[in-house]
């Protein structure tokens, strides 16, 4: 039993549908679904909160998704430990700056690869709240409930990432 | 507890997030779709774990909702979308993936593996958000509306009832794995 915990990784049908088990017992527990995006936004909300002594919260868009310590901000935390219990049991944790993919392709400069990761996360953080949701939300959450806005979603995500992917990298594929 | 106590109570539904979470960055490491590689890979169709894992997770998921809902104890949110929101925030959505190589959640369990890059990512999707939210008036009356979804979901959008669509989807999900057996992908 405990060398599940301490194997590297586990079979992507397996831990994909331990994410399928997860999603009902938030539908259950908690009645929404399961969503990455809202804790990004909810700490966008903090931090413009702080600085206007409060004022931000009276914005149209914190009212509707006020900000705050609460399930969607945990659940962010919760990753970053969740994701490192996993990869700490494993042995597999490190302090890596430039993904080895990147490196080989694009150079090994550090600030370069934090700027181009810095950029993309702000259009993903963009596109998530515009689109109402991330590849969690959407993707995943949204589609199993056959909302059609989330197949959508789910089709828009991958068909701009694989052309942008291969725009920067080459159409591998071809 | 009923379940509607747990649902209202904002300390154990705080805990519940914090737990949720723990298990989600577990299996997401454990599934290898915390690491960049796993992801631009599946972005250049040259690795497959990232729609394995979020098929796999659909099939699972959608059996035991669409089963908690007949029994009365799950209830369905689905929202409606648009052109204006859906597609256009989707490709936004999109072009960033490919430039971090990360999704909200997985980049927050890249930085749990000590990925430092991801740390810049996860910075830049509050940022994005934040940006989002500041913009959220002016978009939300001229383009979020914009050709608006006829349906909510896909049943509604097709006028089936939906244990005919849920079972039309388990089974291109399972023929998917299977031809993903056979090609060896």
């Amino acid at each position: 039993m405990i060398e599940w915990f301490t194997m590297a990784s586990w079979s992507p049908y397996l831990a994909g549908a331990g994410i399928g088990v997860l999603i009902w017992t938030v539908f259950v527990l908690s009645d929404h679904p399961l969503g990455c995006s809202t804790g990004f936004l909810k700490t966008a909300g903090m931090v413009e909160a702080g600085l206007s002594g409060g004022k931000a919260k009276e914005m149209s868009y914190y009212r509707k998704f006020v900000p705050g310590i609460d399930w969607y901000w945990l659940l962010i935390i919760g990753i970053v430990i969740g994701a490192f219990l996993s990869s700490y049991l494993s042995g597999i944790f490190a302090v890596v700056a430039v993904p080895s993919f990147f490196a080989a392709v694009v150079g090994p400069d550090a600030v370069f690869r934090f700027a181009v990761a810095l950029v993309g996360g702000i259009l993903v953080g963009l596109g998530a709240r515009w689109a109402g949701g991330c590849t969690s939300g959407h993707g995943i959450s949204g589609t199993l409930q056959l909302s059609f806005a989330s197949w959508v979603a789910a089709a828009c995500f991958f068909i701009s990432g694989i052309l942008v992917a291969g725009l920067l990298f080459g159409f591998r594929f071809l | 507890m009923t379940l509607e106590t747990i649902r209202k109570n904002g300390i154990v539904q705080a805990a519940l997030g914090l737990l949720t979470g723990i298990a989600f960055g577990f299996l997401l490491q454990k599934a290898g779709v915390t690491d960049y590689d796993v992801i631009i890979g599946q972005l250049l169709l040259t690795d497959f774990t990232v729609v394995k894992v979020m098929l796999a997770a659909v099939l699972v998921g959608m059996i035991g909702v669409f089963a908690l809902k007949s029994a009365g104890i799950a209830r369905l949110h689905c929202r409606s979308g648009s052109i204006g929101s859906t597609v256009v925030g989707g490709l936004i959505f999109g072009a960033g993936f490919a430039l971090l190589g990360y999704c909200p959640g997985t980049a927050a369990g890249a930085v749990g593996t000590g990925a430092l890059d991801a740390l810049a990512g996860v910075v830049g999707i509050a940022i994005g958000a934040g940006i989002f939210a500041r913009l959220y008036p002016v978009l939300n009356s001229t383009i979020m509306h914009r050709g608006a979804f006829p349906a909510d979901t896909v049943p509604e959008l097709l006028g089936v009832r939906p244990v005919y669509v849920a079972t039309c989807v388990a089974v291109m999900i399972l023929t998917l794995f299977w031809l993903f057996q056979v090609w060896g992908i």
